[in-house]
């Protein structure tokens, strides 16, 4: 395997987990307000994700979008300082931790009500039908999500039009603190494709090469052959809902097991195992040099002027 | 001047804009092959083909939502819903995914859609087909609310609105598609914002908006055979409101009256009796007036529809009030 390959998608996963190791820390600090949900765990999803899309693709997710920025090529810069509501943010402090913009990557946010980014991004990958485009939309959403009804709704049409979306169901077994059985009568959550019908794909969302490969074929069916998937990637977030969640509701036997397959723990021996010990330690180094600039550009960075608080409402 | 319906002033203002832009879609539940529930869309499938109008499945929230994300990508979709009793099911994307994207994103999403489609009561249609929800979107920041009556106004907005880079929410009603009106030949936009004095007058301010406006008008002509010399403003844009328009005749009259299809609670109606009476209580010469539809939902039976909703005789007799009321 392509070692520069690997060294790239174990410098994005590090960089989402020690971006929100900070971001968990100035939480604490109270320096960042509101609701701060964490990927922490998820990585793998996100990053071997992005490692097959192209410059011209669309990304669409909920609001545990920080992974899924920072994956794209956002700045941890903008990011941390969206965070701490800076003007310097990605969506200068109007958006907080859940809603995460950077339309020069075609990053489309950061939405926070549950399923509603489904069938937006139907919506999205409608246009590219529209233009005669050959870009793709890709859609992350949690297990929680595929209960609703726009999830329903957005799946129906993006089949019945043809529609060129990716859809990813990050399954980390909870609704928050529900677990999964008490919140949907299937065990493998891709199964609910079949009924549109759509191409369907379950993979190890903990396993950075799997999720890759699922979308690669995927991103083709949709770019070649205009044809929306839906995947689940079974995956676990090692921290609660949200900051405000100590997560009690599971044991921690459960966690312990799945951090023994940690994904970047795991593509860190990979390197490892290659021989490249010294260049996994200078990525470790470059990482957190990133990271502690992007948290003193945060803190040093102005508040918004509080004069442009009725900005953007309208064009 | 020709007269033409409102439904085909409707029909024209969206064959116009698809002419113009290749943008512009018309996308919704029967709009294509059964050329539009009301016939609002008829002959623009065979006009411009089935890639710009687009008949959806019964699924509001995901053809609104599919809307404002082909909105977002670049495209100007105008979302029909048969009528705005169903946007319920797509309140959530218009308010929260379509007014929040500029805002959110610190202008880096814009979202150009427009829905429109008929509200309000109609022909016996019972509770669920006839509730008036112009105050769920004009409450909104982000929103654009039209609501024009006439078949010139309904054009030139319906046009203006297509063009606007905001999303805008263009009410209409079932009741008055078939109603002509004086429409040239030739373009012209109505633009957005800006109320219709309908008929110029000094003893009373009469406001109302959408097809309450020709009621409206009915409940001058009575005043005036009454003696009394009424002006009667058309709103027609909720949001932004034209508040120069309504105060300045205000100052002018002294006395008001709004006529609204709302329920009372809550209302645009009681928002516009808000402003008047902040804004200039001291050229007021009697308590604000305010017609409503009353506190229940709507009966089926004409008997008890006609209760419900403000008619001319409930209208003459609260503007006689203003008229012979003081402070």
């Amino acid at each position: 395997m392509d070692q520069d390959l690997i060294a790239d998608l174990y410098r994005s996963m590090l960089r989402i987990r020690r971006f929100e190791e900070e971001a968990a820390r100035l939480y604490t600090e109270r320096k960042i307000g509101g609701f701060l949900h964490l990927y922490i765990g998820e990585e793998a999803i996100a990053v071997g994700t992005m490692s097959v899309l192209e410059k011209k693709d669309f990304i669409m997710t909920g609001y545990r979008c920080h992974g899924h920025y920072l994956a794209r090529g956002g700045s941890p810069r903008a990011g941390m300082a969206e965070l701490l509501g800076k003007a310097t943010g990605c969506a200068k402090g109007r958006g907080g931790s859940m809603h995460y913009y950077d339309s020069t990557l075609n990053f489309m946010g950061g939405w926070g009500i549950v399923g509603a980014q489904i069938p937006v991004a139907a919506g999205i990958a409608f246009a590219q039908n529209y233009n005669n485009t050959d870009a793709v939309a890709v859609c992350f959403l949690g297990d929680g999500a595929i209960n609703i009804g726009p999830f329903h709704e957005g799946l129906s049409l993006a089949a019945l039009w043809k529609l060129p979306v990716v859809y990813v169901i990050e399954n980390n077994f909870f609704s928050m603190g529900t677990p999964l059985n008490k919140t949907a009568a299937v065990e493998d959550l891709s199964i609910r494709a079949l009924g549109y019908p759509m191409a369907r794909d379950t993979v190890d969302g903990h396993d950075v090469f799997a999720v890759r490969s699922a979308l690669h074929t995927a991103v083709r069916r949709a770019r070649e052959h205009h044809q929306p998937t839906l995947i689940e990637a079974k995956t676990y977030r090692y921290r609660g809902h949200s900051m405000a969640d100590p997560a009690t509701y599971r044991t921690k036997e459960e966690v312990e097991a799945w951090r023994l397959r940690d994904p970047i723990k795991v593509t860190g021996e990979k390197l490892e195992a290659l021989g490249l010990k010294s260049l996994k330690d200078s990525i470790d180094r470059e990482v957190e040099e990133e990271i502690q600039d992007a948290v003193r550009f945060a803190e040093e960075s102005p508040f918004p002027d509080p004069e442009t608080a009725l900005d953007y409402v309208y064009i | 001047m020709r007269e033409i319906a409102i439904r085909d002033a409707l029909k024209e203002a969206m064959a116009e804009e698809m002419l113009r832009d290749e943008r512009v879609f018309l996308m919704g539940e029967e709009v294509g092959a059964y050329n539009g529930a009301y016939k609002c869309s008829k002959g623009l499938l065979e006009k411009f083909g089935p890639k710009r109008v687009i008949d959806t499945p019964i699924c509001e929230n995901g053809f609104a939502g599919v809307g404002i994300g082909a909105a977002m990508a670049g495209l100007r979709p105008i979302v029909e819903f048969m009528t705005f009793n169903f946007s319920l099911i797509a309140i959530d994307q218009i308010i929260n995914t379509a007014a929040k994207a500029r805002l959110m994103s610190a202008g880096q999403l814009k979202c150009p859609i427009v829905f429109r489609g008929a509200g309000g009561a109609a022909f016996q249609l019972a509770a669920q087909h006839a509730n008036s929800f112009e105050q769920f979107y004009a409450y909104t920041p982000g929103l654009i609310v039209v609501a024009p009556a006439t078949a010139y106004d309904m054009k030139g907005l319906l046009k203006s609105s297509i063009r606007n880079d905001n999303p805008v929410v263009f009410f209409e009603s079932e009741l008055t598609y078939n109603k002509k009106g004086e429409v040239p030949e030739e373009e012209y936009l109505v633009p957005i914002g800006v109320a219709d004095v309908k008929r110029q007058g000094s003893d009373i301010t009469l406001i109302s908006w959408s097809k309450n406006v020709f009621l409206t008008l009915e409940v001058a002509e009575g005043l005036v055979a009454e003696g009394y010399n009424p002006e009667v403003i058309d709103l027609r844009t909720l949001r932004p409101l034209d508040t120069e328009t309504v105060l300045r005749s205000v100052a002018k009259t002294h006395r008001v009256l709004i006529i609204q299809e709302q329920h009372e609670i809550a209302s645009y109606g009681a928002w516009l009796h808000h402003l008047i009476c902040t804004k200039i209580w001291d050229e007021l010469d009697a308590p604000v007036g305010l017609v409503s539809a009353l506190e229940a939902p709507l009966p089926y039976a004409k008997s008890l529809e006609t209760v419900i909703l403000p008619s001319r005789d409930r209208c003459l007799a609260a503007a006689r009030e203003v008229l012979l009321g003081a402070r």
